[in-house]
């Protein structure tokens, strides 16, 4: 299977501190990889050297075969932040003019393409079931919402890769199942490669069929759906977690243990 | 009424005020968005400096403003990179510095009439060159900001997801500075330096109480913007006040206005009585 990313003796320092320390891993098209440690293990760090919001300070990241360094094709990737400190909430914005931004770079005032962009919004809308809502004010939706709308903008440039860092974060259980099977959906049906930071162990071990762990001291393990097991989560993280009763409701998905 | 058109002056003082209140919301919008409402205050005190300069060594006083607009706008960036927690640092810094070299600068002025009334604007004194530069650089500011429009909105809502998506943000934030240091500068010389932040910030406070969408905030701030600044001339022509801070304070009234209502409207509907 072709490769998605391939990230070969990765370092990056904060400081000087090392938060990232020799990492190698590779994801291949059509994977749903989580990537789940304790705070301060360098998921969030990891994820943004992903998409070139940081620089590393060594080592070689490829996406799509390409080195990120002169990767060029950044409408094939989509990357959703965590949405508190990335969003204003008040911010005039409707659904439509917030999924139609991922489209600009495509289009400027002298191409006259609305009525595709209009149609296209609205597919992106209707594949996480927000059609509904286009002309509402994002700021007006729940958290859940919120990040099926920032799913739908990343959608509208149909993406090969989706970045997304903790998607989950502050919104309440039932709205997180519906994005973990919103993303399962995307990637079975789409064939989209799935790269997502998440707290969520029960969940993602759930829809995922890759972990990668990072742990302070910077290890880094790939595991496949073999090791997704509560033994093997609970001897990574040092302390027992049970998730095997974890059956997502949207989906009936469950774990493999 | 209508007397007021039959003076040359009041004619090229409605035209100015017009196009000065078609870009000044333009930028304010942005601004306001970008929680950088400030940024106009710094941008306008510090360019007193160019004028305090251009009025004591012969240069044209609107240039230097706009000379001196310009490294301030990209020295707030550049500060503001040194302090990435706290972003007001720059502000501050700019400001005092701006204030500090007018200070000085102005002791050289000979003429201290004609800087005074860069801090309050004189739109009634406006000069013919000063008319046609102030149409020029309104249309390319106008002009370039809705070729942008839709970049603007995007590196607003969330700069790193506009890179991404291949928006040149690095660019569009630049040419973004000038215009905003360029907007202040040719604005200086009509509603005044002390009042120009306000013009940048009230239309778009109105037009976010009222609108639906991002289009709409920025219709609507134009809108809010061109009506303070037709029914402040017309006030202070026949009241005789100060045009700059007339047209200030007919945009607080109108968003006073505005929130006063909006805050009646919020008490009759929770203290409607709910049936059944």
């Amino acid at each position: 299977m072709q490769g998605a990313i391939d990230v070969n003796n990765l370092s990056f320092s904060y400081n000087g501190k090392p938060v990232i320390k020799d990492f190698s891993f590779s994801v291949n098209k059509g994977d749903f990889l989580g990537i789940i440690g304790a705070n301060g293990s360098g998921k969030s760090t990891l994820i943004k050297l992903l998409v070139k919001i940081l620089e590393p300070c060594g080592g070689e990241i490829k996406i799509l075969g390409q080195r990120i360094s002169s990767f060029k094709s950044w409408n094939k990737i989509g990357y959703i932040s965590q949405k508190a400190s990335s969003f204003n909430s008040s911010f005039p914005a409707t659904v439509e003019e917030v999924v139609s931004a991922n489209m600009y770079s495509k289009t400027n005032i002298f191409k006259k393409r609305d009525i595709k962009i209009k149609e296209e919004v609205y597919n992106a809308l209707q594949k996480v079931d927000m059609h509904q809502y286009g002309k509402s004010l994002i700021g007006n939706l729940s958290g859940g919402q919120q990040q099926r709308v920032f799913i739908a903008r990343v959608l509208v440039s149909r993406p090969e890769i989706m970045f997304l860092d903790e998607p989950t974060v502050g919104i309440d259980a039932k709205s997180e199942e519906a994005v973990y099977c919103l993303l399962a959906r995307l990637n079975k049906e789409l064939g989209i490669t799935i790269v997502m930071v998440t707290h969520d162990i029960g969940a993602i071990t759930v829809h995922a069929n890759k972990l990668l762990f990072l742990s302070e001291n910077g290890l880094i393990l790939q595991s496949t759906e073999d090791t997704m097991t509560g033994d093997f989560i609970s001897k990574m993280y040092g302390y027992g977690i049970n998730f095997q009763s974890h059956i997502c409701r949207y989906c009936n998905n469950k774990g493999e243990n | 009424m209508l007397e007021i058109f039959q003076y040359n002056f009041m004619i090229k003082a409605f035209l100015v005020g017009m196009l000065i209140a078609l870009i000044v919301p333009c930028i304010g919008l942005v601004v306001v968005l970008r929680r950088l409402s400030m940024i106009g205050d710094t941008l306008s005190h510090s360019s007193l400096a160019g004028v305090a300069g251009g009025l004591a060594f012969g240069i044209n006083p609107i240039l230097g403003a706009t000379i001196i607009s310009i490294f301030s706008a990209f020295g707030i960036e550049k500060i503001r990179k040194s302090f990435p927690r706290y972003a007001e640092i720059a502000l501050a810094i700019i400001m005092s510095t701006g204030i500090g070299l007018a200070g000085i600068l102005s002791g050289f002025v000979k003429n201290t009439s004609g800087f005074h009334s860069f801090l309050f604007g004189s739109i009634v004194a406006i000069s013919s060159i000063e008319l046609i530069s102030t149409i020029i650089l309104s249309i390319v500011v106008f002009a370039s900001v809705i070729i942008l429009y839709r970049e603007l909105f995007y590196i607003t809502f969330d700069e790193v997801s506009a890179r991404l998506s291949g928006i040149p943000v690095k660019a569009i934030n630049s040419v973004f500075t000038l215009l905003t240091a360029v907007t202040i500068s040719i604005s200086a010389r009509t509603v005044g330096t002390l009042v120009i932040s306000s013009l940048m910030v009230l239309p778009v406070a109105c037009a976010l109480q009222l609108a639906k969408s991002y289009k709409q905030t920025f219709i609507y701030s134009i809108i809010f913007a061109e009506l303070f600044t037709i029914t402040g001339l017309f006030i202070s022509y026949y009241a005789n006040f100060k045009p700059g801070a007339t047209i200030v304070m007919t945009g607080v009234i109108c968003l006073l206005t505005i929130l006063f209502y909006k805050g009646i409207n919020k008490t009759l509907i929770i203290k409607k009585p709910v049936k059944g």
